[in-house]
């Protein structure tokens, strides 16, 4: 008995992966939605258990490497897991666990009975992919998987009800598309100099090749295909139909992981990879992340004011906060890579939050638009409550999460003697005050609007996942041990040796 | 009991208070009976620390640290204990008010009403508890949020207006200025804990410490420093219980208790000597009490013009807490509480006027002294106390600021009291001359009133009383503000 638990632990990286491949397939076959539920939810519970013990392992005991097939490194496929990459797969899995437990009620009202198990097949093969991504310790390999989470993603948000779904979808394919392409140019290019594929051996090798042209192109690629894919300003334009338009359950899961995935192997080539003194000190990376992270801190909360759609509003923000986390990672100091990794953290527990929240208002009245919002604080008192917390969450006032987020991040600026951005930090989060405000009045301060009839509270299988969701936002910023740990280790063992 | 243990109590029984209003809502005499039990055991509880504090015990509570070094923890030093004393004495009076006078106006949502006050009275305790900045400031901002329903209490398109302003600059100014210099006063100091004699000194520059004290002087929009102070005009559309909360017992206290804290605690007199900022801050002060003075003269609307007394006398106590010298320093903290009992008879007074004979401008009030003579008693004495003039308390708040502002010879503060305290007689005096000297109007429509409903008449006469003996027997109070100056 022992033994296998022994042989189980072992294979934990691997099975991380296999167990929600292996569960895709079986939702397919499954054919009834019901049974592709069942599947998919213990798949993706069952990848939240294997990162927890992972992320547990790797705190006390160091990273974890793991031969795929046995083939040692660098012949075969490594995955290596870390501080900075559980920590990762544990909010990844978490919240698709959570979302998932939160979908069975929201899928039945959005997808069309016939493809409601091919939903659950592609959610389970986009977490896959996110997984894939996050645990592999191969270039090419995170490529492979970035490409079966984009892939499964379009399906995903073509599923949505209106037809503008089916552009948003193309979109979205159009551009991912291009990131992945991007990103596929510079590992190739890569791979042309070093002559390896296994990270560890890159960095090994890129030192001595530092200025050869094709290296510097190879980054330049890889940079600007993530940036693509995390939606950073100028780069987003994809993000907010593709948000608006997916089913709720896909917008919660995406908004809260697909683009932290991105941030995540970014931070992974920048800094393990490449190096943080050829990326800011012989390049200025920091400016070229510094100056799109502010403008889109600004430019998306912005944007998000005027919308009149709530998930459009949602996604604007993200844009804004995607700026914040990138703030972080430009700051290149221990301190702003914690924040980053903080924020990407308590970020992914505000969107999936409000998202889910949306989802509750939109599965009663059938509409996201913000005048139709009136009067719903009486109505759906917790699905609103929800929304107030997770909303001061994201305008980040003490006692949240995102208080948290921005106190790290302030600290970070002000350790790289960055007086302004403190400011612009500041400024930008009364911007995410007016947009949440605009939410708050709607749904407290008006009438209803006329014709509609009485609306009740969401069904408790939603609503509990959303409240417990809004729950985290106020444990997280109250008792935040684990993720200023978490992060905190990361950031280190990302610089480690370095600057 | 332990000091930790009434910490607690102090903190935990208006929030009990809340709850079991919100429980037991469809009953009014029942939830009535709840404000009112617990608001006399909240003040008991806070007359228990007193004992403690003026031997000189500690008396603290620390809870959780949400990030290393921040963290949230209650520790009561005289200043506070002067605050706390004031605010749970008025809650049961204000509550008193309050129920005469919801019932009198059959004002709607009265539950939402009750919890809220008890809310925000929860939070003001955690506010006069604070052992740090961190703690402060989320109760703070609690408080803010707690008033805010109270402000809208009406729900129509003015409420909704004013609560907007309301929030916007209490919130604004807060996030803007107030959390930015609380980081900066960790960044430099590597502490936010309110430690006697300040934490600035020898480890942030005079100009860097210049711009923090503005930070902060503008960041607390709670004590409505001039440009900072539309909100508290604008929330004169609230039920007038709500309004003596905000300008008496609660939200404006809350801000200048924490101007006084912030300079006592965490710049420290001697440290604010050296900087230039903090004179050009006490112009800020005098500018401020001038002027909103002279906008009181204009207003007709009596609560108007009590708003914008308020703003002034807010002033006062920034620029005695700005003259640096322990006299003034305690008139200052005097002031509070002083300020307070005047304030709230006052408000009170327009409350019974409005629920009496419905008026709610100064013009309208001829002949209504002998109509209502114990609300009107009791507004000139509220009056004169806030002119300073004996045998009101107001007296020696400003004998003290006026004593340290000759002490150091701040010229300009003894120019500034003595022309607002003329301001002061020239915007109050009229009121009482109408109301007891003019005859009444005969306008035809011959309202016959009497006296308000006697929750309402108890309440104004017990806090007229107040301001009597707070002058009368000023002991406890001096002894806690010398305490607070180390005297």
């Amino acid at each position: 008995m022992s033994g296998l638990i022994a042989d189980l632990t072992h294979h934990l990286p691997a099975l991380q992966v296999v167990v929600p491949l292996v569960a895709a397939p079986l939702c397919l076959l499954a054919g009834r939605a019901w049974l592709a539920w069942i599947i998919a939810f213990a798949a993706s519970a069952s990848a939240t258990v294997t990162a927890t013990i992972l992320a547990y392992l790797t705190f006390h005991n160091g990273a974890i490497s793991y031969h795929m097939g046995g083939w040692a490194p660098p012949w075969g496929i490594e995955y290596v897991v870390d501080t900075a990459n559980a920590f990762i797969l544990m909010l990844v899995s978490a919240i698709s666990t959570v979302v998932l437990a939160y979908s069975p009620a929201s899928v039945a009202r959005e997808i069309r009975p016939g493809s409601q198990h091919l939903f659950y097949c592609m959610f389970i093969l986009c977490l896959t992919g996110l997984l894939g991504i996050t645990v592999t310790g191969d270039a090419f390999n995170v490529f492979v998987f970035l490409e079966i989470s984009s892939l499964s993603s379009y399906a995903l948000i073509a599923m949505g009800g209106q037809r503008k779904a089916l552009t948003a979808a193309f979109q979205y394919l159009i551009m991912g598309t291009i990131g992945a392409t991007f990103f596929l140019i510079g590992v190739g290019l890569l791979y042309m100099m070093t002559g390896t594929l296994n990270m560890a051996d890159m960095q090994a090798r890129i030192p001595s090749l530092q200025d050869s042209r094709p290296v510097l192109a190879a980054f330049a690629f890889i940079t600007v295909g993530l940036a693509l894919k995390a939606a950073l300003f100028p780069l987003h334009l994809w993000l907010p139909n593709a948000y608006a338009f997916a089913p709720s359950a896909v917008s919660a899961f995406m908004a809260a992981t697909a683009t932290k995935v991105s941030l995540y192997v970014l931070l992974r080539f920048t800094f393990t990879i490449f190096g943080a003194k050829f990326a800011f000190l012989n390049l200025p990376l920091h400016w070229v992340l510094l100056v799109p992270a502010v403008i889109a801190m600004f430019a998306g909360s912005f944007s998000a004011i005027f919308q009149r759609d709530i998930k459009r509003m949602l996604a604007y923000s993200s844009i804004a906060q995607i700026g914040y986390i990138t703030l972080g990672i430009s700051l290149a100091s221990s301190a702003g890579i914690a924040a980053a990794l903080i924020h990407i953290f308590n970020h992914g527990l505000m969107k999936a939050a409000l998202f889910c929240a949306i989802g509750c208002i939109f599965y009663r009245i059938g509409t996201t638009r913000i005048e139709q919002m009136a009067g719903l604080g009486r109505q759906m008192p917790w699905t609103t409550t929800a929304i107030v917390v997770a909303g001061l969450s994201l305008l980040g006032v003490p006692l949240t999460a995102g208080f948290i987020s921005k106190w790290y991040l302030v600290q970070a600026a002000l350790q790289a003697d960055l007086w302004w951005l403190v400011v612009l930090v500041v400024l930008s989060s009364m911007l995410a005050l007016v947009y949440i405000w605009r939410l708050v009045e709607a749904m407290y301060f008006k009438e209803p609007p006329p014709g509609r009839g009485a609306v009740a509270e969401a069904p408790l299988s939603m609503l509990v996942p959303t409240l417990l969701l809004a729950g985290a936002n106020i444990y997280f910023g109250i008792d935040t041990r684990v993720p200023v740990a978490m992060s905190e280790s990361a950031a280190t063992l990302l610089l480690r040796g370095q600057m | 009991m332990t000091g930790a243990t009434l910490i607690i109590l102090a903190l935990a029984l208006p929030l009990f208070a809340a709850l079991s209003i919100w429980i037991v809502g469809k009953y009014p005499n029942l939830r009535e009976a709840v404000t009112l039990t617990t608001a006399m055991a909240l003040l008991m509880v806070v007359l228990a620390i007193l004992p403690l504090i003026l031997a000189g015990l500690p008396v603290r509570l620390d809870l959780i640290a949400p990030v290393p070094g921040l963290k949230i923890a209650f520790a009561v030093e005289p200043l506070g204990m002067i605050f706390a004393c004031v605010a749970s004495f008025l809650w049961i009076v204000n509550s008193v008010f309050s129920i005469g006078y919801m019932r009198g106006n059959n004002e709607p949502r009265q539950t939402r009403f009750y919890v809220c006050f008890a809310i925000a009275i929860a939070a003001t305790m955690g506010l006069a508890f604070a052992e740090n900045l961190f703690t402060l400031f989320i109760c703070y901002e609690a408080l803010t949020l707690s008033t805010y329903p109270l402000v809208t209490h009406h729900k129509n398109d003015e409420a909704r207006q004013a609560g907007r302003t309301y929030l916007g600059i209490l919130l604004g100014s807060s996030i803007v200025l107030l959390l930015p210099a609380i980081i900066a006063t960790w960044v430099l100091t590597g502490s936010v804990t309110f430690t006697p004699g300040g934490i600035m000194a020898g480890n942030v520059a005079p100009l860097i410490g210049g711009i923090l004290l503005l930070l902060f002087l503008y960041g607390i929009g709670k004590a409505a420093l001039m440009p900072m102070h539309r909100w508290l005009p604008a929330a004169m559309v609230a039920p007038t219980p709500v309004s003596a909360l905000l300008h008496a017992v609660a939200v404006v206290k809350a801000g200048v208790f924490t101007v006084l804290k912030v300079s006592v605690y965490i710049f420290g007199l001697d440290y604010l000597r050296e900087l230039a900022m903090a004179d050009a801050a006490l112009y800020l002060a005098g500018f401020t009490i001038l002027t909103a003075s002279i906008i009181a003269l204009r207003q007709d609307n009596l609560k108007r013009r009590l708003a914008y007394s308020t703003v002034s006398q807010l002033s006062y106590v920034i620029l005695a807490a700005l003259i640096l010298s322990p006299l003034s320093t305690m008139g200052a903290a005097l002031h509070i509480a002083v300020h307070a009992f005047g304030k709230i008879t006052l408000f009170m007074a327009a409350g019974a006027i409005y629920t009496a004979a419905h008026k709610t401008k100064v013009s309208e009030l001829a002949g209504i002294g002998r109509r209502m003579p114990w609300t009107m008693g009791a507004f000139a004495i509220g009056a004169l106390s806030m002119i300073g003039l004996p045998p009101a308390a107001g007296f020696i708040s400003k004998w003290y600021m006026l004593l340290g502002a000759m002490e150091v010879e701040q010229w300009f503060a003894v120019a500034v009291i003595l022309g607002s305290t003329l301001l002061n007689a020239a915007y109050f005096l009229p009121i009482l001359y109408t109301a007891f000297l003019k005859p009444e109007a005969a306008d035809g429509h011959g309202h016959e009133h009497g006296e308000a409903p006697l929750p309402i008449v108890l309440a104004l006469v017990t806090t007229a009383a107040g301001t009597i003996l707070l002058f009368l027997i000023p002991g406890p109070a001096l002894e806690l503000a010398a305490r607070l100056v180390g005297q």
